[in-house]
Order: structure tokens, then sequence, then C-alpha cells
């Protein structure tokens, strides 16, 4: 098939068949993030237990990178204690602004997808969106408990 | 059709499609010429002529006013204060004429359309006053429905703010029915032209309203320069904007007087280079001939929106009528998100705006996050449109779905 996708398959394939795009009922840290300068808008959604983050997913709409930067970052972070998902943050943040090395990159492993996006600055917020929620949820996770209705 | 495109040097050349004309319109070299020529022939303080160079400037200053003033129709140039841009006038009236006026109780009415400059300096002057802020309310395509127009306007009413031509739709407004509306209660209008003086022959004693402004870069201007145009009478009762330099007649210790309207609102030194490129380029647009230039565009429109309603994702806001539109098509595709439309456009070297539009309670009142515009002007031609039209239809396909 002639590749005419202007995004990488794995950018394409996760903005058009996300794995972690749904409601998750049952999380206990839910926090929106918002990219004003092209409306991207999504909650990302955590379930926590002790410092491991056990289930993940989010809501929302937005461009292709933002949607496809958080369906990853999802699926590389359930699992993992807390920390070690915030080093993933740190490494990804720094991967789009351009100042992480080799190692950190592979370490990032099909997030790594996204290091071209260090060449598009108009679009680095949206890239980093999903992950910059995710600081910003355990910075202040009081802010992120979901309000009962 | 006219061509045009020579006289713009950024587009000599290039094989850039330019389709970002409501954002800001680019430059015939007739503007650079003149801002070139008093820079290089007579710059010095206006206003201050003590000697020829500044005689001089002081004199083009003041006949870029006097061509303003006859480009809107106003009664004398002094009506004319020219500002940065329409944000600026639009702010000038509100802390200016609203915060004085306005009472707790009174109602300001703005509609639900307009661009972010013509509703935060209402927000803000109504958080000053406690006056009150109120929508009017379009349909989805853009219209005010007349019932509307008429229960929106009370006897509380103080002040109708609507915009000429939406930054979204493209549609004209119905400005000179709304300010009969305005005055039948005593309400002053303020007219946001931002986007309909590049395209319509503004009439200001015909539109009936009390205020007017626009942007210089939008016909074809410099950046940095617009104008307002208000009734005389409303000029010389309003305290001044700003306050310093060259706005003043007499200044003591602890009090001042005021310098003669319109200079009472130009603090500072002004942009004089900026005023004379804003004369040409109102002349450029006159020698071209609104009409023929409205005509043009509603040309390239129509083939544009044509090739849009023959694509089965692609849907157009607004009306399904190319000469409702000033040449402004905003228009969402499926499953494509408006900022990467952008950047597959932007790949393909064609220039469209994407996101709110500084409009988002337009956006959330019609129910769409963000939206893709493409703009057209007097420079733009067929090949533009054809371009433009065999990038948005392979849109969907670079982002992966198989049609």
């Amino acid at each position: 098939m002639e590749n005419r996708s202007f995004y990488n398959e794995v950018l394409t394939e996760h903005n058009m068949r996300p794995d972690f795009k749904h409601d998750l009922p049952d999380a206990n840290l839910v926090l929106e993030g918002v990219n004003p300068s092209c409306g991207d808008d999504i909650y990302l959604k955590l379930k926590v237990e002790g410092d491991t983050i056990v289930d993940g997913a989010f809501v929302g709409d937005g461009c292709a990178i933002s949607q496809a930067s958080a369906d990853i970052m999802l699926g590389m972070i359930v699992g993992l204690p807390k920390d070690e998902a915030l080093h993933l943050a740190d490494c990804f943040i720094r991967m789009i602004k351009g100042t992480a090395s080799e190692e950190e990159i592979e370490e990032l492993d099909e997030a790594g997808a996204l290091r071209d996006i260090s060449h598009m600055p108009a679009r680095v917020k949206c890239a980093v969106l999903g992950w910059h929620t995710l600081e910003e949820i355990f910075k202040n996770p009081e802010k992120a408990r979901p309000k009962a209705d | 059709m006219l061509d045009l495109r020579k006289d713009f040097p950024i587009l000599r050349g290039t094989d850039v499609v330019y389709l970002d004309s409501a954002a800001t319109a680019q430059r015939p070299a007739c503007v650079m010429e003149a801002e070139r020529a008093f820079n290089d022939e007579r710059n010095a303080n206006p206003l201050r002529g003590l000697y020829a160079w500044s005689m001089e400037a002081t004199e083009a200053y003041e006949r870029a006013r006097q061509t303003v003033a006859d480009f809107v129709h106003a009664r004398q140039p002094e009506e004319i204060v020219f500002t940065r841009n329409t944000t600026e006038g639009l702010n000038l009236i509100a802390y200016t004429w609203a915060c004085t006026n306005l009472r707790p109780g009174d109602e300001v009415l703005v509609t639900v359309m307009e661009h972010h400059s013509n509703l935060l300096p209402w927000q803000m002057a109504c958080e000053r006053t406690g006056a009150t802020l109120r929508f009017l309310e379009c349909d989805q395509r853009g219209v005010f429905p007349e019932e509307a127009m008429r229960a929106a306007v009370t006897e509380r009413t103080k002040l109708v703010c609507m915009g000429h031509v939406s930054n979204v739709f493209g549609r004209v407004n119905p400005v000179e029915k709304m300010a009969e509306l305005a005055h039948s209660v005593g309400a002053l209008m303020v007219c946001d032209a931002a986007q309909s003086a590049p395209h319509i022959a503004l009439d200001v004693q015909k539109l009936g309203v009390d205020f007017l402004v626009f942007s210089g870069h939008k016909l074809c201007g410099p950046m940095g320069i617009g104008a307002l145009w208000a009734r005389m009478e409303l000029l010389e009762d309003m305290p001044p904007f700003l306050r310093g330099g060259e706005m003043i007649e007499y200044v003591t210790r602890d009090s001042a007087t005021w310098a003669e309207v319109p200079h009472k609102f130009e603090a500072g030194t002004v942009n004089a280079s900026g005023a004379v490129g804003l004369e040409a380029a109102i002349r450029y647009l006159q020698t071209a001939g609104l009409e023929t230039i409205e005509s043009h565009v509603n040309a390239l429109t129509e083939r544009a929106l044509k090739g849009m309603q023959a694509l089965p994702h692609v849907h157009v806001i607004g009306s399904e009528n190319a000469v409702e539109h000033s040449g402004i098509l905003t228009f969402t595709v499926d499953g494509v998100h408006p900022h990467d439309i952008a950047a597959i456009f932007d790949s393909d070297r064609i220039c469209i705006r994407a996101g709110h539009h500084c409009a988002q309670p337009l956006m959330k009142h019609l129910g769409v996050g963000s939206t893709a515009r493409a703009s057209i002007y007097l420079y733009n031609n067929e090949q533009d449109v054809d371009r433009f039209l065999e990038s948005l239809a392979t849109l969907r396909s670079r982002m992966g779905y198989g049609e």
C-alpha cells in the first residue's frame, strides 16, 4: 500500500484506534488538561492503589498528536509505580523540547515515535498535553479527586 | 477576474497559497512605498511642527485622517481617532464612554458571535459599573431572527455591540436594523467593522451607528494602525483614554485640561508612518474598487464552496450561498482535528487558520470544539482555490482513513 499518511503510522494508528480512550468509572484521580491554542481538551482518569497506577483512560477531544500521545502514554504507565510514570513524563517532555538523551528516548519506547514533534514548535503543547496532565495530577492530587455527583 | 497578485511582493515568485486574509491581509508594494517615503523624506514627530520635516509629517498624518474620514463617510476628519487596531478602539470606548456612563441596572447587549475583542471590554465595563451583560443569540447558520433582536433590546439597554461581519460566518449582520432598535430605547450602537472594512464600502451615516472601529492590517495596510470613528458630540463628552504627551492643553502640578478631539485620544507619539500606510491601502482598495473586489472574492468563494460541498466529509459553517460569506469559509472535516487540517495544508504550502477564531462562546453555541477557516481576498485566484480543494480532498486519506 502506498504510504500517503501525513503523520507516522504509530501516531495515526493511536489516533484512529485508541486503546485507552474511554470512561473509567472507578478512577480515583481525574484532571482536565486544556491546550487553548488548538482547543485540545482531555480528562485524564487514573485508578491509583497505594503508589501504583492500576488502571487509566482518557476522554475528550483534540488533534491527532494530542490524542495519540495520551493513548501511548497510558499504554506505558498503567501498571507502573507513580515515580516511574513521572520519570517517563519527564523524559518525554524533555524529548519534545529537544533536550533528552538517546538513552532516555529509547526508554520511552513507543512514545519515541513522537520525537519529530520537537521540530514542530506549534505542536509541542499538543504532544505534551497528556503527560503534563499526568504531572499535574500527582503534583496536586487533592485537586484531582473526582467530586461526588 | 482581478489579477492583482503582482502588486504584492510577498506573493511574487512563490507557490504559497495564502488563504488567511481574515486574520491579516498581505500588503501591496504601494503601502510599503508610502511608509518608506514617509520615513526617508519627512520623518519627524508630528503635531510639534516648528520645522519643515515636522510640518510635513503633521500634514501627512492629518491627510491620512481625512482619507479615513472619507472612507467611512464621517462628517469631519476630527471624528477619526487613530488607534493600534480594532481591539484598542473597542477598549477605548469601554474605558471611556462605557465606564463613565453605565450604571448598575443598565444593560449592555452583545451578540454571541462576537470576536473576543468585542466581548471582553464589555465584560470589564460591566464588572466595573455594575451593569449587566446580555447576549443576542444567532441560529446555527449565523442569522439573527428579527424577533430575537427586538426582544433583546429593553428600556434598560444602554449600549449594543455588534460585529458588521462575523470572522466565523462571514455573513453581513443587520447593523442598520440593530442601530435603529438601539436608538429606539435611547441606547448607543457600537459596530466592529474589522471584517467588513476590507470588503464593504462603509458609511457610518447609513449604518446609523454611534461608534465604528476597524484595523488597517486587514485591508492591506500596516499592522499597528487602526481607526475609531464616533460622532463628534460623543467624543467631546468622553474622558481621555490614555494620558500623557500630545493629548493636553494645559498642565499644572495636580491637574490638566485636554487637547481638542481627536488629539485628546491620541496620547504619546503617534504611528504616523502607519497612518500614511493605511491611507495608501485605502487608496489601493478604492482604485481597484470595493465592488470589483467583492465580485472577485464572491466568484472565488463560489468556486471553493461548490468544491467543498461536493466532498462528503467536509462541513461548511454558515450560509450555503457564497455571496453571504465575505470570502470566509469556516469548516470541519469528519475525523480530522482542525489543527491537523492546518498542519497538512501547511505541508502543501497553503496557509489557513485553525482553532476557535477568538470566538469561544460562539463555538460553544454552535456545538463545535474548534474549526478550520480559509479566507479569500483580492489577490487570490482560481489556482489558489483549486490547490486548496485538492489538498482538502486528500486530507482524510492522509490521516489514515481508507475512503
